[in-house]
């Protein structure tokens, strides 16, 4: 999983209903800097759905996780 | 809230009167990469990134201020006094025709400040990294301007705002690291 949270202040007079969890998103570059050579990777079809080669660069967004 | 001091962050002296220079300042007072976009960018984005790092853009987008503060009177000092013909002649003929002697929110060739300089992407990570990106264009044209700059003492104030770049930079490559931290970090809510 590629995604950090946080904590918002909450304030008793906010007007509307919070949030108390933000999610977002850090992708795999982050981590990587430079890609080791070997890794992993899909087959032709699965890397043509998922944008990349290598599942270890794929950090799958997705409107389900409601990251906003 | 802000208190105010009334004296410079670093002092700005100035050599002799030089309007072409203030001209070539004027790309870090009002330009797109200058301290003016740094200080509205960072002031703007502190209120949806998370709550660990809001207290880094607070603070340095205050600085920045200073470094606007800092410009206007290198500006203001190089081009004071100076004759309308004196500013046509160092190419500030058409500022003159619109502000006159006043200063302005403009870059070195004269287009005005414009926020499509600047973004909020409300994503903490593309919001640092233009973070990142703008101290290290900043630094450039500083380094730029020393370059074409003859005056020792502009220049003496031009380093230390060149090295304040370097600082920030390295301040926002913390905060994506302290935000590295928190990946998958288990939390019970």
């Amino acid at each position: 999983m590629f995604r950090g949270t946080f904590e918002p202040y909450v304030s008793p007079f906010d007007p509307c209903p919070p949030i108390k969890v933000k999610t977002f998103v850090l992708p795999p570059q982050l981590f990587m800097n430079v890609q080791p050579p070997g890794l992993p990777q899909y087959s032709p079809a699965e890397a043509l759905r998922q944008g990349s080669l290598w599942p270890a660069l794929v950090d799958g967004f997705s409107k389900k996780e409601g990251i906003f | 809230m802000w208190v105010y001091e009334k004296k410079l962050l670093y002092p700005v002296e100035v050599s002799e009167c030089n309007p072409r220079l203030a001209k070539y300042i004027a790309e870090q007072y009002g330009g797109a990469d200058g301290e003016l976009a740094a200080a509205l960018r960072y002031m703007n984005q502190r209120y949806t990134v998370p709550d660990k790092i809001i207290g880094l853009l607070n603070d340095i987008s205050t600085e920045e201020f200073s470094h606007l503060e800092m410009l206007a009177t290198m500006i203001y000092k190089l081009t004071k006094d100076s004759t309308p013909q004196e500013l046509e002649e160092a190419g500030l003929g058409a500022h003159f025709v619109n502000h006159g002697s006043a200063l302005f929110y403009e870059n070195a060739g004269g287009v005005p400040f414009t926020t499509t300089y600047i973004q909020a992407k409300g994503d903490p990570i593309a919001d640092l990294y233009e973070d990142i990106a703008a101290e290290e264009k900043a630094r450039a044209t500083y380094q730029w301007i020393i370059d074409v700059s003859d005056d020792p003492l502009i220049n003496d104030s031009l380093k230390f705002l060149r090295e304040r770049e370097n600082v920030h930079s390295l301040r926002f490559r913390e905060a994506v690291e302290v935000l590295k931290e928190e990946r998958d970090r288990k939390k019970i809510f």
